[in-house]
Parts: structure tokens; C-alpha cells; sequence
């Protein structure tokens, strides 16, 4: 309990902090400041942001494992949501302000243009994280059943690292980092995983051999 | 005698507990507002990466060539059917010149490391006599025009831009190709101390852009010098430049240090880094779409509704029988 009262200014901060940059692209979009072509710069600014966020999000259980901060754990729902959220306006910006509301050719570059494709994907597949993210909805689950819908998000991740693979031109030091940001997790977590089943499959041979000592 | 000052409400007085609790507010308060602010400014900068902010000011147009051969504007045409002139800001601030770093602001803040004086243009191959031509040679010998071109990156945004310069045509004449020249060849600098972003890999430097010559030959086909007037500015392709209206931006060699006449096609940069999406042609048209974008529409820097592209973007009357015959969504 302890602990909980120290950390309670750790989510509102994360939630300003993350609040900063679209403060950002909104002002200097005010400003004149984005440059000649302001739609496709904030279009590319929000969207990378979701990608971070999204990147961050997957980074809190590889921080746990690899450091024992327990501190990531209680930001990764804010985090999850702020990719959501931020995805969502991708979206919106791209529908409203990039294409003026032209559904025929938003549609037709859903189904055509793979990386827009799998930047959808990414987006539709995160609705069912958003409206699940709440601690009610892993009661009504159940923890298992909710856990295995929520390891989507590692899916969410690679669509994600994908979408912004695809769409640059020349350069892909940028997707390329955040892919293995995320690979980093994945190994981590992998790592983990075995670890933890050699210790149980030691314990139990050693339960069986040594009835009575375990 | 004043009355003694009345004792404060009740309601304001601050409760025992939270009193002894003040340290823990303060320090909660400042971990709240650093953690944010930080937060806020690593992602604010993570998220600019590669779209860091131009410059707030349009650069100051730069000084006329070397002096010795006066900058007298001839010709002035419109070849952009009346179009708004985007703003010399905007055509200087929104650049893709890849060997000056591949978002589109940092062009503007590096343009300058580019040295055009002194500069030497080398014309070989399949001509009467190769040579060694500097800028002013060029002026005095074909004087100078302003043509107003839109300009249809392949990206699919567009400006309208007042060049000055003359017709490649004009050029090729005065040097004499041979019956054995069948395409031209354009070549930028190479210099990674002028154009720091050499150093980097993805794509293969020197940049290599070609035409066939009867292309080169249209009356539409231009070298630029210069643009609103003045010289063009580095992160423009300073100090020569080819200009191709009715083909993609990306067509249109900068800061040009050699053009060669040749029997063969050359092999150009982009297509030779990505051959599935960028052809030898490079042709505007939008009924054939980029493989990961459509092509059918396009934004005019400085709106805020897309706008139709048009054929070889609207110089179809012009240049339109150069491809009578071709299959044009083959030779893309």
C-alpha cells in the first residue's frame, strides 16, 4: 500500500506527458509552423507517436523482467490507450483532413495498398484492447481468457512496425530501431518464459525423486 | 481600536493529516510535473525525427551568380494556365534532396554548404566535342527565361514554380550530339562535403536521372539557374538544375555536374533502388498508381482540398505523341 501512494502522480503525469506533443503539432499547426505541407506532417508526427506509444506500452514487462521495476507495469494500460487514442486520430487526419472525406478512395486504398492495410489492421485490432483495458472487463473475463486477448497487442506491434517499413521511401533507420525495441521485448519475454518452466519442470522432477522434500 | 481579525472558517482550515502530509504533496507535485515535462519533451522530439520544424523565415534570396554576366530576365511565359505561384517560401522550404537528409526541412537549413562558384559542368559523350562549361558561359550563352511550371512530386503534392533558366533544347543544339546519341544522361555532384548525406547509404550517390533524347528535345525540357528571379538556392539544385514538367519531380537532376549523350539508357538512381515503383519514364498520370499510393490525386502546397491530377500534368498537348505506342502502365 505503501508504494501505491508514493506512485499516485504516475499516471496523470504519464497521461500530461503524452498529452504534450499533440499540445505541440496543434500549436505550431496554428502557427503556420509545420511547414508547407502541414496535413502530411502532422498525419506522420501523430502516427509515429502512436507507434512509440505502442512500442512503450510492450516495453513495460521487458523492464520488469529485465530491471524488477514494478513501475512500468502501472502505466502500461495509459500507455496501451494513448497508442489507441493516437491511432485513432492517425486515422481521422488521414480520412478527414489527407483524402476530405473521400471513402471510395480510402477504401480502395484499405484493400490495395498493403501498408495501409496492415496500419488499419493494426488500428481495428486495437479497438477490442480499448474497450477491454478496463480492470472490470478482466473480472468479467476471466484472467486467462482476458490475457489471451490482450497478447494481440504483440501482433498489434509488428503490423504497426510494418505500416511504417512500408511507407518509407529510402531511409528505414526509424522502423527499423522500433522493430527491434520491440524484438527486444519478444526476447525477453521469451527468455523469461523458459526460465520459468525449467524451474517448475526442476521442481517437479525433484518432487518426484525426492517425494516429500519439495 | 480595530476589531481583532476573525478567526478563519472552519472549512479552511487545513485538516491535521494532510498537513503531516505536506512533504509527501510537495515531492508527488514536483515527481508529477518533471515526470511529464519530460516525458513530453522526449516524446515531442522522437515524434519530429525526420519532420524537424523549416525555418521560420523564408532564407534571404541569394545574391545574382558572379556579377560578371548580369541576371536580364528575357521570355516570360505561363505554362501553368494562370495557377497560383506557390510562395518562394514554401518552394524552399519543402525539399526532397535527399543528399542534404531525407526529411523535407533539413534541404532548406543545409543548402548552403553547396559551393557554385566556382563550377564546372561537363557535357561528354556522343558530342561533337566534349567540354567544360561554367555557369556563366551558360548565360551568356542562352540567356536566361522565366518559366512558370507546376511541379508534381511523386509523392503526390504539387507546386507552381517561376524557373528561370532555358531550354535543354537549346543546349543540346549548340553541342552538337552525334547520330549515336540516343539518351542523356544527367549527373549531380558528389561530395559529401557539400552534400553531407552521401555518407549515408540508401541510396546509391552520385544521383543518376536520365531522358531519351527526344525528350531532352521537347521545347518543354529546361535547365534552371535560378527561380523568382535570383539563383536558385542549394536545397533547390543550385547551380543547375534540370527541369521536366510533365514528369515527376524526382525526374529532374539537381546541383548537375555532368551531362552525358549516350547510345544506351542509363540507369537511374531510383529506379535502380526500387524498380517496381519508379520507372525510366516517370511520366505523370494518374490511372497509374504508385504501388503503395494512389496516384489519381494530388495536394497543391498551400491547400487544403486534394486536386485531380492530370495527365502528364496537363502538358499532354505538348508531349503527349513523345509516347504514342507505349504502353504507358508497362513503361511507367
Amino acid at each position: 500500500m505503501a508504494t501505491r501512494s508514493k506512485l499516485s502522480w504516475l499516471v496523470p503525469a504519464t497521461i500530461t506527458g503524452a498529452l504534450i506533443p499533440f499540445a505541440s503539432i496543434a500549436w505550431r499547426l496554428w502557427q503556420h509552423r509545420l511547414g508547407a505541407n502541414p496535413i502530411a506532417t502532422a498525419l506522420n508526427q501523430i502516427g509515429l507517436l502512436s507507434l512509440i506509444f505502442l512500442c512503450a506500452s510492450l516495453s513495460c514487462t521487458p523492464l520488469k523482467i529485465a530491471f524488477g521495476y514494478n513501475w512500468p507495469l502501472r502505466v502500461r494500460r495509459t500507455l496501451g490507450l494513448c497508442a489507441f487514442f493516437s491511432a485513432v486520430l492517425h486515422f481521422l487526419v488521414y480520412l478527414v483532413l489527407d483524402q476530405n472525406f473521400a471513402l471510395g478512395v480510402v477504401l480502395s486504398d484499405v484493400l490495395k495498398r498493403p501498408f495501409i492495410a496492415l496500419g488499419f489492421a493494426a488500428l481495428v485490432l486495437l479497438v477490442p484492447l480499448a474497450l477491454t483495458s478496463s480492470k472490470r472487463s478482466v473480472a468479467r473475463l476471466g484472467f486467462r481468457r482476458w490475457q489471451l486477448l490482450h497478447r494481440l497487442a504483440y501482433l498489434i506491434g509488428i503490423l504497426g512496425v510494418l505500416h511504417f517499413y512500408l511507407r518509407v521511401k529510402a531511409d528505414h533507420t526509424q522502423p527499423i530501431v522500433y522493430g527491434l525495441v520491440l524484438a527486444l521485448g519478444f526476447l525477453l519475454r521469451g527468455a523469461a518464459k523458459l526460465k520459468k518452466s525449467r524451474a517448475m519442470r526442476l521442481r517437479a522432477s525433484l518432487r518426484a525423486t525426492h517425494p516429500g522434500s519439495a | 481600536m480595530r476589531n481583532p481579525p476573525r478567526p478563519p472558517a472552519s472549512s479552511e482550515i487545513t485538516a491535521p493529516e494532510l498537513y503531516a502530509r505536506r512533504r509527501e504533496f510537495i515531492k508527488s507535485g514536483a515527481l508529477f510535473v518533471g515526470t511529464s515535462a519530460a516525458l513530453g519533451a522526449g516524446l515531442s522530439s522522437l515524434s519530429n525525427l525526420g519532420s524537424a520544424d523549416p525555418p521560420a523565415k523564408p532564407p534571404p534570396l541569394p545574391p545574382a551568380a558572379s556579377g560578371a554576366v548580369p541576371w536580364r530576365v528575357g521570355k516570360r511565359g505561363d505554362f501553368a494556365a494562370g495557377e497560383a505561384q506557390s510562395s518562394y517560401q514554401d518552394i524552399t522550404s519543402y525539399n526532397n534532396y535527399y543528399e542534404l537528409g531525407f526529411s523535407k526541412s533539413e534541404p532548406a537549413s543545409l543548402g548552403f554548404r553547396i559551393k557554385t562558384q566556382p563550377w564546372t559542368l561537363r557535357v561528354t559523350g556522343e558530342v561533337e566535342h566534349e567540354r567544360t562549361l561554367d555557369i556563366d558561359t551558360l548565360i551568356r550563352w542562352f540567356g536566361l527565361e522565366e518559366r512558370v511550371y507546376r511541379m508534381r512530386c511523386v509523392e503526390a503534392w504539387s507546386m507552381v514554380i517561376p524557373w528561370l533558366g532555358f531550354p535543354l533544347a537549346d543546349f543540346l543544339k549548340k553541342l552538337a550530339p552525334t547520330s549515336r546519341a540516343k539518351y542523356v544522361r544527367f549527373t549531380t555532384l558528389l561530395d559529401p562535403e557539400q552534400l553531407p548525406n552521401q555518407k549515408s547509404r540508401a541510396l546509391r550517390w552520385p544521383y543518376v536521372e536520365g531522358l531519351r533524347i527526344d525528350e531532352a528535345m521537347n521545347p518543354l525540357a529546361f535547365l534552371a539557374l535560378g527561380l523568382y528571379g535570383a539563383p536558385l538556392p542549394g536545397q533547390n539544385g543550385a547551380p543547375v538544375r534540370l527541369v521536366v514538367p510533365w514528369k515527376y519531380g524526382f525526374k529532374g537532376g539537381k546541383s548537375l555536374v555532368e551531362i552525358r549523350l549516350q547510345e544506351h539508357e542509363p540507369e537511374t538512381t531510383w529506379s535502380r533502388s526500387a524498380p517496381t515503383e519508379y520507372g525510366f519514364y516517370a511520366n505523370v498520370n494518374p490511372a497509374v498508381d504508385h504501388p503503395r499510393w494512389s496516384q489519381a490525386s494530388e495536394r497543391r502546397i498551400g491547400e487544403l482540398s486534394r486536386r485531380k491530377t492530370l495527365p502528364f500534368n496537363g502538358y499532354a498537348e505538348q508531349v503527349a505523341d513523345l509516347y504514342r505506342g507505349m504502353d504507358l502502365a508497362r513503361n511507367f
